[in-house]
């Protein structure tokens, strides 16, 4: 399937993605039943984070004071996931402090913080000596429609002041753009984006135009 | 939704009063946004800002408009602003679908930003299925305009002098019942949504948009874009103007990878 200049293309169909439902949908009055199952619809596709506190009291989101943080790891997708499951995470230097849980039509997340890595979740974890360093694992598939929230929920909790993050994800080698042939691209192989406000060394080149990332790395 | 760079120019450069905002529908072949990197790309725009917005599906990658090292490192999303003060003209840039059950409050929002920062007026570049064009619509020019009626009557003249289709309405109730006539631009993403929102809202509008299908669409993007040309006169019209739009180096491998040697 072809895919443009930054175009996020979901197979099969392309640009004229369902419009016609869309507008009929639009046209057509929404009677107060359709209204009431379209709230449902949407409670049922809602995140909720919850962070634990050192105190082990649970505490709702929404009522915290924004928490200060100076460097925010998110690893997204399985691979990501594991990667810091073996290298990264331990018991003895990391605490779990919260979790997402979300619903949609790929996965629903694990209710324990006693995971499995084929499971779907999405735990926050905070570095014990160092509590301005979290950690994120999502190894569930946010959809579409869920990942501003995503971002919105978890992020409208920290401060944003001098926070650094980091986004690790892995792509298919078969979606990488390039002149050559990806069979003969020695994989896998990191690329990168940054923003200009990031002023460090990146450990490895930029990832080249006509490539995109999409998803919730993207968000 | 709009927010601005920080360029430094300030205020000045999200002033956009009186200027004429270009903007594509997320359409059949991505015309109009082909269209719109055309444009963006031959007339060196900078960008100015970017919509903060959860009605468009997430994306990001580095300039799609470099030229060379230097300028190749910005990052991009998906919904982006730049602007040409000389020209007075404004340009946002689609690069993703519409999550579901967005459309209305995108074109809302974005009207709302229309009014709030004065422009003039807006052009929409958008594209239609070409296999449900009637017999008419098959013969002559696969292009056409549209405009709502405060835009009408400031242009509608120079339409007539252009010799332009406008774009047919179509029987509501087909062989049913041929005298209710309405707009219906299949494939057209937003487009009838927003021109029939921004026709309420007394907002001046024109859509530009081509009859097309799935493909290698980058020769209807140049039609689309000498179409406008003819209107807004962005470059000069010579003999061969599409030889002058200037195609980003976002378009590379539009059609996959180099092919693996063992093939052969």
């Amino acid at each position: 399937m072809a895919t443009f200049f930054g175009e996020v293309v979901v197979a099969p169909s392309r640009a004229g993605v369902d419009d016609e439902e869309e507008s009929a949908e639009e046209a057509r009055e929404e009677t107060p039943e359709d209204r009431e199952i379209r709230r449902e619809l949407e409670k049922k596709r809602e995140i909720d984070v919850l962070w634990t506190l050192k105190s082990g009291a649970s505490a709702d989101s929404s009522a915290d004071e924004p928490f200060v943080c100076s460097k925010f790891i998110v690893a997204i997708g399985h691979n990501a996931a594991a990667f810091l499951s073996s290298f990264i995470l331990d018991s003895v230097c990391w605490e779990v402090v919260g979790v997402a849980k979300l619903w949609n039509e790929w996965c629903r997340t694990s209710n324990t913080t006693n995971v499995l890595p084929t499971d779907s979740f999405c735990l926050f974890y905070r570095l014990i000596s160092d509590p301005t360093v979290l950690l994120c694992q999502c190894s569930c598939y946010v959809a579409e429609d869920q990942q501003f929230q995503w971002l919105e929920k978890v992020f409208g909790c920290m401060r944003k002041e001098g926070l650094q993050v980091t986004i690790l994800s892995t792509c298919p080698v078969a979606d990488y753009k390039t002149q050559e042939s990806t069979l003969t691209l020695p994989s896998p192989f990191l690329k990168a984006l940054k923003t200009k406000e990031f002023k460090e060394q990146v450990c490895c080149p930029l990832l080249e135009q006509p490539n995109i990332v999409r998803d919730l790395p993207a968000a | 939704m709009f927010v601005p760079c920080d360029r430094g120019g300030g205020s000045a450069s999200s002033d956009f009063k009186g200027f004429t905002l270009l903007m594509p529908a997320v359409s059949v072949g991505n015309v109009g946004q082909l269209a719109t990197d055309l444009v963006i790309s031959t007339l060196d725009m900078t960008k100015v800002g970017y919509f903060y917005t959860d009605c468009l599906v997430p994306m990001v990658g580095n300039n799609p408009y470099a030229t060379a090292e230097e300028n190749s490192m910005e990052l991009s999303i998906n919904a982006e602003v730049y602007s040409l003060p000389s020209k007075k003209l404004v340009v946002l840039q689609i690069r993703s679908p519409f999550i579901k059950h967005k459309y209305r409050p995108f074109c809302q929002t974005l009207l709302s930003w229309v009014k709030s920062s004065k422009c003039a007026r807006v052009i929409l570049l958008s594209s239609s299925h070409a296999y449900q064009r009637d017999d008419e619509q098959l013969l002559g020019t696969p292009l056409r305009y549209l405009l709502t009626p405060d835009l009408e009557k400031a242009v509608g003249g120079l339409m007539q002098e252009l010799n332009w289709k406008e774009m047919e309405k179509v029987a509501a109730y087909p062989g049913i019942n041929d005298t209710e006539k309405v707009l219906h631009i299949p494939g057209g993403g937003i487009t009838k949504l927003l021109f029939t929102e921004s026709c309420s809202k007394g907002i001046q509008m024109a859509v530009l948009l081509k009859f097309c299908s799935e493909g290698d669409n980058i020769p209807d993007a140049f039609a689309l874009v000498d179409y406008l040309n003819e209107w807004l006169q962005l470059i000069k019209s010579e003999v061969n103007t599409s030889s002058q739009w200037k195609i980003p180096s976002s378009w590379r491998l539009l059609f996959g990878n180099g092919l693996p040697p063992a093939l052969f």
